[in-house]
């Protein structure tokens, strides 16, 4: 029986001698090699080094930016089909250090081409399909920075190593199903990698609204068996137990007769919810956690001008009063002592064409109790193979 | 067909194997049912009026984008994933012209029938030989494709090497009905013949006038009727025409003039718009595709109307310079003619020999271009 799948699959697969004259030009950038340049500089009213989000352990990469002038990640990308079978890409990160710069590999998988019944398999490590903004890498944000909920939640972006898979249902409209297991290495996971540590399932639905609106609709839900999750930023806490996170998003888009070119306006929205249950460790002691987080972000980029956009994003957390020991949870940072997280962005930027992009930000951020003002000027220039960008 | 016969192979093992094999086969089956209609995904309306043209009946044809959407720049939208999912047959232009969405649609509908290199998967541009191939490839000539111009569907001769692709693409896929193809196919290729003779005879006195273009979208339309370009108002392709650059070319208009400014439906008409007005050209919407404009419904009328479009407006711009604009019109032709001419209006008559007067090459504008247009 296996033999005869393989045939099959053989056979599904075998490519045909190209009829007409081929365009040796378009194996010219095999594999697609592409660069992103990114760089900033930020400016914040308040300490960018003592940032914390109270009620939240931070994890990830969801500190501050390094105030002043900086490079911020420089990315490489190379992907091509290696066979008829499979797909696969490789994506660097090269980021500023404390001593010089560290390489970090932020996607390297496989992902299958030729399964039948629209099902594919992606592996190696990859960014989770677990809410919108997470499979979106940074320089195509709409905003320099993350959502708070992705800080507070995913430390800033999840990808681990391990397995995806997805079905596209045969339907008339978008349905998508999928799931991952994954090594439990990355926040919000924290494991040795002896079992999957991770996994998650997730419900995209999609669609048209005339010829001039089109949403996905985005369900997931993420359970981490964490044996050990250090924080990143804040506080040192170390943190034991079961997670437990639900995500809805919402995209939703608008370009006149959908030729965006012109004018659009992008609208996105998720909502976070994650109850965590363990222990809590704050050298030298040890105590119990309880407790349920929420969170979301509601953001609107308009296009208004062939080339100019701006952006308003509202964000909001809240940590309910967790149980447990109150001096530990006091000293880890977990107990919210009152005070949900805000933020207000507004941002503006200019693209000289679709490969390079000029950004000014400011917000008024509400992370700690104490407003921070933050502003920024960042650019973005993507050089080689012309990237795809998913909805 | 490869599919099918793995799905009876499954079928027939089903009773005794496992379940998850009857599971397998019964998504084959729904996936590619034997009776039913080819479902074909085409990225442009004119491959999409192509493939209903050769398929007629025996096939349901899904075009992803509409004669008002820039075909560069499309989101790979959940729709349109749904749609390749269920495709057999995709057919898009190419010569990157998709680059953006359509690789990222096809890996993430997970349809290996559509997978490059399949019989399933089709470009327009393939078949045809592009102009424009750049020698170098440099961004700072704006969003240049490797693969040529991919703006292969105005010219109808195009149409009809891209037909011939099709109609085989559709016999591979679809073997059963391939005698049911190739009578359509040899049925259109005949029509569309004589069509093209029609229109030749038609645009005849469009031969050597000289055109604005917004992006380079004309190029094989301009081959093919001997228009001349003589600028964009793209500084370079992609980007969007400044200030600085439009003033540039209205300046350069009083050497090297124009006689039209044409555009597709979806581009921008303020940028043609204000050159127009401040050259005294009139600024004319070519259907650029099936459904740019109310009269181009199908690939016939798209040429009908493109002809008329530009043929009317050639005859506007003429008369409207005879009855009022008589001294500019006369400089004007001075330009365009070697010697002064009498500046009457051109006849106003609907017959095809709209501009009377033969064009004859000038020192002025006797660029290799324009040499080899009016050859």
């Amino acid at each position: 029986m296996r033999h005869a799948l393989l045939a099959c699959a053989l056979t599904l697969t075998a490519p045909l001698v190209a009829e007409a004259g081929g365009v040796p030009a378009a194996n010219g950038f095999n594999p697609a090699l592409s660069a992103i340049l990114m760089g900033n500089d930020w400016g914040y009213t308040r300490s960018s080094t003592t940032y914390a989000l109270p009620g939240f352990q931070l994890g990830g990469e969801s500190g501050l930016a390094a105030e002043g002038l900086s490079l911020a990640e420089s990315e490489l990308t190379l992907s091509a089909n290696v066979d008829p079978t499979f797909y696969g890409q490789l994506t660097l990160a090269v980021a500023t250090a404390d001593e010089g710069s560290e390489v970090e590999i932020e996607e390297a998988y496989g992902e299958t081409l030729a399964l039948p019944g629209g099902l594919g398999v992606r592996f190696g490590r990859f960014f989770s399909a677990l809410g919108y903004l997470n499979e979106v890498h940074a320089h195509a944000w709409d905003f320099a920075d993350a959502p708070l909920a992705y800080r507070a939640f995913l430390g800033q972006q999840l990808f681990d190593d391990g397995v995806q898979v997805r079905w596209v249902v045969p339907a008339d409209g978008f349905v998508e199903v999928g799931g991952e297991l994954l090594r439990g290495r990355a926040f919000p996971g924290g494991s040795d990698g002896s079992t999957p540590g991770t996994g998650d399932l997730f419900l995209h639905l999609g669609g048209d609204v005339g010829v001039s609106q089109s949403w996905r609709l985005g369900l997931a839900h993420l359970r981490a068996n964490v044996e050990a999750r250090e924080s990143t930023v804040g506080p040192p806490s170390l943190f034991a137990g079961d997670s437990n996170l639900s995500v809805v998003d919402l995209v939703w888009k608008w370009a006149p007769h959908g030729d965006p070119s012109l004018r659009n306006l992008l609208f996105q929205a998720a909502y976070f919810r994650r109850a965590e249950d363990g222990t809590v460790a704050v050298n030298p002691v040890t105590g119990a956690y309880d407790g349920t987080q929420q969170g979301g972000y509601l953001q609107a980029v308009y296009q208004f001008w062939p080339r100019l956009r701006a952006g308003l994003r509202y964000d909001h957390l809240r940590a309910d009063d967790p149980d447990g020991d109150p001096a530990v949870l006091t000293a880890a940072g977990l107990d919210p002592g009152g005070h949900d997280p805000a933020r207000v962005t507004v941002m503006t930027d200019f693209s000289p064409s679709e490969f390079s992009r000029l950004r000014l930000q400011y917000a008024a951020d509400r992370s700690r109790p104490e407003p921070d003002h933050s502003w920024v000027v960042q650019y973005i220039l993507s050089l080689g193979a012309h990237g795809a960008h998913a909805f | 067909m490869n599919t099918n016969r793995c799905g009876r192979w499954f079928a027939h093992r089903a009773p005794g194997s496992s379940w998850l094999a009857a599971v397998t086969a019964a998504l084959l089956l729904v996936a590619q049912p034997a009776a039913a209609k080819v479902e074909v995904f085409a990225c442009e309306p004119e491959w999409g009026a192509l493939a209903a043209e050769l398929g007629g009946d025996d096939v349901a044809v899904f075009t992803a984008t509409s004669a008002v959407q820039d075909p560069h720049h499309v989101e790979a939208r959940p729709r349109l994933i749904a749609k390749v999912r269920q495709a057999e047959l995709l057919i898009c232009t190419g010569a990157e012209l998709e680059v953006g969405w359509l690789p990222l649609l096809v890996r993430q509908a997970h349809n290996p029938r559509l997978a490059v290199g399949q019989a399933g998967y089709l470009l327009a541009a393939d078949a045809v030989e592009t102009l424009e191939k750049p020698t170098q490839l440099d961004r700072a000539a704006g969003d240049v494709h490797p693969g040529g111009n991919p703006h292969i569907q105005t010219d109808p001769r195009n149409i009809a090497r891209v037909a011939d692709a099709l109609a085989t693409r559709l016999a591979t896929v679809d073997p059963g009905r391939a005698e049911a193809y190739r009578a359509r196919h040899a049925d259109f290729a005949r029509r569309w013949q004589e069509a093209l003779h029609r229109w030749e005879a038609q645009a005849e006195g469009l031969r050597g006038i000289p055109v604005v273009v917004h992006h380079t979208s004309w190029v094989y339309l301009e081959q093919w009727l001997g228009l001349v370009q003589v600028a964009a108002l793209e500084p370079k392709p992609g980007v969007p025409p400044s200030a600085a650059h439009l003033a540039a070319i209205l300046s350069g208009l009083a050497t090297r003039p124009a006689r039209l400014v044409v555009r597709t439906p979806y581009e921008d008409p303020r940028p043609s718009e204000w050159l127009a007005e401040r050259a005294g050209l009139p600024a004319v919407v070519l259907p650029f595709t099936v459904g740019g404009s109310p009269a181009a419904t199908n690939l016939f009328s798209l040429f009908d109307d493109t002809l008329a479009r530009l043929l009317g407006a050639v005859v506007r711009d003429a008369s409207a310079a005879g009855a009022s604009r008589s001294e500019s019109c006369g400089r004007l032709l001075v330009r365009l003619f070697d010697r002064p001419p009498a500046c009457s209006p051109v006849r106003r008559s609907g017959s095809a020999n709209v501009a009377a007067q033969p064009l004859v090459a000038t020192p002025i504008l006797g660029e290799t271009r324009l040499r080899e247009a009016i050859r």
